[in-house]
């Protein structure tokens, strides 16, 4: 009687804990989904939720076209990082050489700079490059700033991968590039999709990079398209709410499917 | 290598196994395979940032002409009040940070990892902030946080109305809001890397210190946390850097304010580089950070080995 009793408090317990985290989340869509016009408190319990405000959000702000940018500028950086990485990993793990030390030491250094002042140079660049505006100047600034972690997680994975695969291939007459595709990319699975992870929700929500090279320009991100729309409205709360909500619902969505493999990637790729 | 030896006997595996080592130079992959991602971040990272360094030496205000100025925005640093102010509160925010973000990153790491049946939901509901963008931290707490926002009104509500703040307009109390912000956002990332440590715990040496009879606080101490140094170490050193390195969260959250109350190195080099056209004593202001991460990474790196070699 006295554990069941300890095992209920402790599954309340945990429940409170939940919901102070989710709180503010709470907040937020209750307001998201109040019908306009009510004159109760911004606190006040949504008893009868429309979507009118996320209706009137998706069509005002522009979130369906800024959601596509959004999502082809994810993916698109994804693939580069996979790529680019995937590719210098090998290398960088199985080589001894001194050039592949201070390869290795040249992305660590990337770590640790502050990335804003790059910007203001980088800005110059893309105006006389003409990328200016379009979704491929964000691209290309993700797929450079992510690779110091995707690099360092990928080469980790593979230095723990027995040569022996690579060998076999080999002898079987495999060039560098046939045995990076048909060996080691089946191998880096697990260590691709981490970074896959970890890389997605990075440029998803990425703030910063999307303000200074896409501000007024015809393609918007999601969180850049909210911030332009919520710069208009004046503390109008329950709107600003709604395509707030409307942004993150992919990456939502995303978080609740894959949930275990979030929480996996994000725990080994930050280990490592 | 276990499944060649099975192949054949002993001697035969050995001496292929040295043919393999020969082999293996030849095997060694091809540099260029770096050469894609090399180039790519030298030329959209390194050569953009190092170019930025070297306006730390000059007078741009980020178009036009830039002239040579020797030291003085370094020395012009040492005489701005608001950079000491940044400096302070970057290094507040830091070490409270990394404090409570471990602190209350184990406390919850501990309470989740449980067979309970709600746990596993709990650790992704905490988790979730951390994936979600700084705009969220931006509107969502500007309303929860605004003098006749939820937090105030609940504060009234429950007959605590003398407590109610201006929590974000109040120079004093604005950083600390803006570190329960930070806590609420990130916390989860500590707690799910603490899981990880805590999974590498043995089993039997928490049952063997149970059998003699230590209770559960002395268990956690003398049994548990030893076994979870290393996730102590990756822990205070990320949170550390990130408390030093944070942006775009105070940028949205406060915009720095009221007044400097809430500017830290990175949003001040910001401020001065973009926004007042201040580009070389901003330049100058991002060295002394990229000196002080630098610094604090190697000596966290240095201290934290130093401890659990002892």
């Amino acid at each position: 009687m006295r554990a069941r009793v300890g095992n209920v408090a402790g599954e309340v317990g945990l429940l409170l804990l939940a919901l102070v985290f989710l709180a503010p989340l709470l907040v937020g869509i209750n307001l998201a989904l109040r019908a306009p016009g009510l004159t109760t408190s911004y606190d006040a319990l949504t008893t009868h939720p429309v979507l009118s405000e996320f209706t009137a959000a998706w069509r005002q702000a522009g979130m369906g076209s800024a959601i596509l940018t959004s999502l082809l500028i994810t993916g698109s950086s994804v693939l580069g990082v996979l790529v680019f990485a995937g590719l210098g990993a090998y290398p960088l793990a199985r080589s001894t050489a001194r050039w592949s030390k201070v390869t290795f030491g040249a992305f660590a250094t990337g770590l640790l700079l502050p990335f804003q002042l790059a910007l203001v140079p980088l800005f110059e660049t893309m105006r006389s490059a003409h990328l200016l505006g379009t979704p491929w100047s964000v691209v290309i600034y993700e797929i450079a700033v992510n690779l110091p972690a995707a690099v360092f997680i990928l080469t980790g994975f593979l230095r723990g991968v027995p040569v022996e695969y690579e060998e076999a291939a080999a002898l079987d007459g495999a060039g560098p590039f046939g045995t990076w595709w048909r060996v080691l990319v089946p191998l880096m699975l697990p260590a691709f999709g981490t970074v896959a992870i970890i890389v997605a929700v990075i440029v998803w929500n990425d703030f910063l990079t999307p303000l200074l090279f896409l501000s007024g320009a015809a393609s918007q991100t999601a969180p850049l398209a909210v911030y332009t729309f919520a710069g208009q409205l004046a503390q109008n709360y329950p709107l600003i709410f709604a395509s707030l909500f409307i942004a993150i619902s992919p990456l939502l969505i995303f978080f609740v499917v894959m949930q275990r493999h979030v929480i996996r990637g994000f725990a080994g790729g930050l280990k490592g | 290598m276990s499944e060649m030896v099975s192949g054949g006997d002993v001697v035969g595996a050995r001496l292929r196994a040295a043919s393999m080592r020969r082999r293996r130079r030849s095997l060694v992959a091809p540099a260029w395979f770096v050469l894609p991602a090399a180039l790519v971040f030298a030329a959209v990272v390194l050569w953009p940032s190092v170019r930025s360094l070297r306006y730390a030496f000059t007078d741009w205000s980020g178009v036009g002409p830039a002239h040579s100025v020797g030291l003085s925005n370094f020395k012009a640093l040492g005489s701005d009040p608001q950079a000491k102010a940044a400096l302070e509160h970057t290094v507040l925010i830091a070490v409270v940070f990394t404090t409570l973000a471990n602190l209350l990153g184990l406390g919850l790491a501990l309470a989740v990892e449980t067979r309970r049946r709600l746990a596993s939901l709990v650790k992704a509901v905490i988790f979730l902030p951390a994936v979600l963008t700084p705009l969220i931290t931006a509107y969502l707490w500007q309303f929860i946080l605004s003098p006749d926002g939820s937090l105030n009104r609940l504060l009234s509500d429950v007959g605590l109305g003398s407590l109610q703040q201006p929590w974000l307009g109040e120079p004093g109390l604005a950083l600390w809001s803006v570190l329960v912000v930070l806590l609420w956002q990130f916390v989860g990332f500590n707690m799910i890397l603490y899981v990880a440590g805590l999974k590498t715990v043995p089993a039997e040496l928490i049952e063997a210190a149970q059998l003699d009879g230590a209770g559960r606080l002395r268990r956690l101490w003398h049994v548990v946390l030893p076994q979870l140094a290393p996730a102590i170490t990756i822990n205070v050193f990320l949170s550390a850097i990130f408390g030093l390195r944070v942006f775009e969260q105070i940028l949205v959250l406060t915009g720095g304010g009221p007044g400097y109350a809430t500017q830290t190195l990175s949003t001040l080099v910001y401020v001065r580089a973009f926004q007042e056209g201040q580009f070389g004593y901003g330049a100058a202001m991002s060295m002394v950070l990229t000196g002080l991460v630098a610094i604090a990474a190697l000596a966290l790196y240095a201290g934290l080995a130093r401890m659990r070699r002892a």
